[in-house]
């Protein structure tokens, strides 16, 4: 069946390796950890992209492209993410397990030393990188981070955090502002990777059919130019919980839109992936906007009809609860005031049972199914990495069927409205 | 029932035929947690004009996907909450060919079939019902014309077609939903949703003479309707515009070109005919040639941008974008490359990789029990065995995909749709 083991296979370098038969395909993942700035969150965001450009024994897009071609379609992304107040930036690739390759032939080591070029050997120019690469990545990252515009329903999200954590870290974005990415030098970035590589936490990922030994040996190997830097004893460290910050504000934007966007922003006032209450958080959510069957699907769009999409989503690290949803100008006050009066239901303990049993349900089926596909596991663990747990998704599952009605009204009376945010469309002159 | 295995891919399909015309596959996955069943119609956004019982409808856009909508009524209440609360994660969706339901779950597989069977078969609407759908209906349409990728895409559609319904969006428009009762959408169900023109596939660690028994015993009886549609004259073969273009609210412009290929018949010609466009794409436009390091290393296009091969009845098409800050210079580019393509030929080192990536990209897609259900699905209506993929890789030569180059990505079938910046935006 499936084993995960995790083990360090250098210092500050973990290797989460999950066993498994089940998949047409091998995950490799190569993340490295650091906690988001201003100061550095464009220049590593950028870093996978140039990366990604070239490497020394595959100077550009068409030579990686033939190599990846070669192994059977492997794709290997560059990744940039957030989770919590930790910036996460690396690759994730992909390749044809080799259960499935026509002839036999191997990929895993193949696979394994690409990436492990791909991290260590950039093509080199002049200022450390290739001029080229940088300019080019930079402007595409600049573009990434206006491109946040288009897709409204993300966009009013993104604007959500941004004013309620106004001055923490998680309030920074992934890909750091335009401003920043637009000043990076050739020189700039090629400071920072190598500061990056010195100090960065490395979490390594596999999960396939080989071998436990087998994937260790390949990057081992893939790694062996790694320095050991002074990422040995950094331990992950919890977030900083952000309380309230008195009664919640009001933000409102105006653009050329013809569905406003109505979000708002909780804080669960201390409950994370971490603390003793999660489970609950996790049924709480799905009872309160997280399933077709929940309190904000049913009420404001079935049977108020004021909006196409009404749900809400946990932010596990830092604690933060986000609703979200997409309704027409003038319904404002309306759609504000019954998702604050669902969330009031909840805390008044009005949940009934088969509510409590459809959201756990939903809850526990969503772990397995993490289970089901490489991506989402790829993701559970990275999170587990940056949290600091080992729970497997089974385990977490069990304590999710143990939770009480009590402990979910519990849960709802911590959370606390911060932040209001309503994108609208412009007045008409 | 027959049992077949696909060593190559390692598969194993259960398939059986209803007395009632219906097919049921079933594709065993004994490792996993999850199950994932599909029941489909063969009734999408372009049936808009059929016949029933010796008559011709015409119905308004957008019907199948509002009857999408209402199926979830049931006399009890309403399907979806049935299914979550029996923690089934269901959704549906409506394309111009079809429309389909489906479920994952992890528990209570059983109960929860029986639930997808029962609330697509018996359809449940009241006028009061069908008006209330209208408002969320209308806020889904506002939210797609909002959505600066479907409108793009749209525009391609427009361009391309004169007048065949591929062009008209799925969800039709505020206007036309207006016009839909809670009797077109009995006379559509009527009409499409009867098991000879249905499909139910699963893939799962599932038994699939449970499946078998199950829907014999909800689904009606009553087989096959024979319900023929008309999707108007024959189009020619040329782009009706060869451009079209609007503004919003974007940060870069944004494209779709596309070519209108030969319409692709049934049977395994059409699974063919999808593997030669999607590596018509990759020999001239994909990730590793020399056109896309050019136009990357330009700025022209970006991660974003990628194309493919659609096919659907009376209609087939290729299609290629993403964003980029000038369009027109990508499409030029490209004309360029066709037309060295069909002077020179596809390298034939460039052309050894990309049937082996085609070949993995095909296999890594098993990943997915979405992507099994759903192609097991559409090969059934399109008279193909999906699984014969590698058998059909095998077949293809490179002077078949240099012909699909040659007579259909010439630039009279081809147009491009671009979304602007409004001014005074970038």
């Amino acid at each position: 069946m499936t084993q995960v083991t995790r083990k360090e296979l250098l210092p500050g370098v973990h290797l989460t390796a999950v066993r498994t038969n089940k998949f047409k395909t091998s995950m490799l993942g190569l993340q490295l950890l650091t906690p988001i700035a201003k100061e550095s969150a464009a220049l590593n965001a950028l870093l996978p992209s140039v990366l990604r450009r070239g490497t020394q024994n595959h100077p550009d897009m068409e030579s990686l492209s033939a190599a990846l071609d070669e192994l059977y379609g492997g794709t290997v992304e560059p990744m940039v993410r957030k989770k919590g107040e930790a910036q996460c930036v690396g690759f994730v690739g992909s390749f044809l397990d080799d259960a499935y390759t026509p002839d036999g032939s191997r990929v895993l080591e193949s696979a394994a030393a690409l990436m492990g070029d791909l991290l260590l050997r950039p093509a080199e120019g002049k200022g450390g990188f290739r001029t080229d690469y940088v300019e080019g990545e930079r402007a595409n990252l600049v573009d990434r981070i206006r491109a946040q515009v288009n897709d409204k329903r993300q966009y009013s999200m993104t604007r959500l955090t941004q004013e309620m954590c106004a001055g923490e870290p998680y309030g920074i974005d992934k890909l750091g502002d335009e401003a920043s990415a637009a000043a990076i030098t050739v020189e700039g970035l090629w400071k920072q990777y190598h500061e990056l590589l010195r100090t960065a936490q490395i979490e390594l990922y596999y999960c396939g059919s080989a071998q436990g030994e087998r994937v260790e040996k390949a990057l081992v190997e893939a790694l062996r130019d790694l320095r050991a830097g002074e990422r040995a004893g950094q331990g992950t460290s919890a977030p900083v919980l952000h309380a309230q910050r008195g009664s919640p504000r009001l933000v409102i934007d105006a653009m050329d839109v013809t569905q406003g966007k109505l979000t708002l922003g909780f804080r669960t006032g201390g409950a994370t992936v971490r603390t003793g209450d999660f489970p609950a958080l996790l049924v709480l959510n799905a009872i309160y906007g997280g399933t077709p069957t929940s309190k904000l699907f049913l009420n404001v769009r079935e049977k108020l009809s004021l909006c196409y999409f009404a749900s809400s989503l946990l932010e596990k690290f830092t604690g933060l609860l986000l609703v979200s949803s997409g309704i027409e100008f003038d319904k404002f006050d309306e759609a504000k005031a019954e998702i604050l009066a669902q969330l009031d239901a909840c805390r008044k303990g009005e949940v009934e049972d088969w509510e409590l049993e459809g959201g756990r349900r939903s809850v526990v089926s969503n772990l397995y199914t993490s289970m089901d596909a490489q991506s989402p596991l790829e993701e559970y663990w990275l999170g587990q990495a940056v949290a600091g747990l080992t729970e497997t998704p089974e385990e977490l599952a069990e304590r999710v069927e143990r939770v009480t009605k009590e402990q979910i009204v519990e849960a709802a009376g911590h959370l606390e409205l911060d932040t209001v945010y309503f994108l609208k469309g412009r007045e008409e002159n | 029932m027959v049992t077949k295995e696909y060593g190559r891919i390692g598969e194993k399909l259960f398939h059986a035929v209803l007395e009632d015309g219906l097919h049921i596959y079933v594709d065993s996955k004994p490792d996993y947690a999850k199950s994932y069943a599909f029941f489909a119609t063969n009734y999408g956004g372009m049936d808009m004009r059929f016949q029933l019982d010796g008559n011709w409808y015409d119905t308004p856009a957008g019907v199948a996907h509002f009857l999408e909508h209402k199926m979830f009524d049931t006399r009890d209440g309403n399907a979806l909450q049935e299914l979550s609360a029996n923690g089934a994660s269901p959704n549906a969706f409506t394309s111009s060919a079809i429309t389909g339901y489906y479920f994952v779950s992890t528990e209570k597989f059983e109960e929860n079939l029986r639930t997808l069977l029962s609330f697509v078969s018996v359809p449940y609407f009241t006028p009061e019902s069908v008006q209330k759908e209208q408002g969320i209906i209308g806020q889904e349409i506002r939210m797609i014309e909002d959505d600066p990728s479907w409108r793009v895409f749209m525009g391609l559609l427009e361009a391309l077609y004169e007048h065949h319904p591929i062009r008209v969006s799925v969800a039709g428009s505020i206007e036309s939903i207006a016009e839909i009762t809670d009797q077109t959408l009995h006379a559509c169900h009527r009409a499409f949703y009867n098991p000879g023109n249905m499909v139910l596939t699963v893939a799962g660690n599932v038994d699939p003479e449970m499946v078998v028994r199950l829907a014999r015993e909800i689904l009606p009886a009553e087989g096959r309707r024979d319900i023929p549609r008309d999707y108007g004259k024959g189009e020619g073969n040329k782009a009706a515009r060869s451009e079209i273009s609007i503004a919003m609210e974007v940060s870069t412009p944004i494209f779709q070109l596309g070519w209108k290929a030969d319409p692709a018949p049934e049977g395994e010609e059409r699974l063919r005919r999808q593997l030669i466009g999607e590596l018509a794409c990759e020999a001239l436009f994909g990730a590793s040639t020399p056109l896309y390091a050019d136009l990357y290393a330009k700025g022209l296009v970006n991660s974003s941008f990628g194309g493919g091969y659609e096919a659907y009845p009376g209609c087939a098409f290729l299609a290629a974008g993403g964003e980029s800050r000038d369009p027109w210079a990508v499409r030029e580019a490209i004309q360029t490359e066709i037309l060295r393509v069909d002077q020179e030929g596809i390298a034939p080192d460039l052309w050894e990789r990309l049937k082996k990536a085609a070949y993995g990209n095909r296999v890594r897609s098993l990943n997915s029990f979405e992507t099994i259900c759903v192609e097991l699905a559409q090969g059934h209506f399109a008279g193909c065995e999906y699984f014969r993929f590698p058998e059909v890789f095998d077949g293809i030569q490179k002077t078949d995909v240099e012909a699909c180059i040659r007579d259909w990505m010439k630039s009279e079938r081809s147009a491009l749709s671009v979304i602007k910046p409004k001014e005074g935006n970038v």
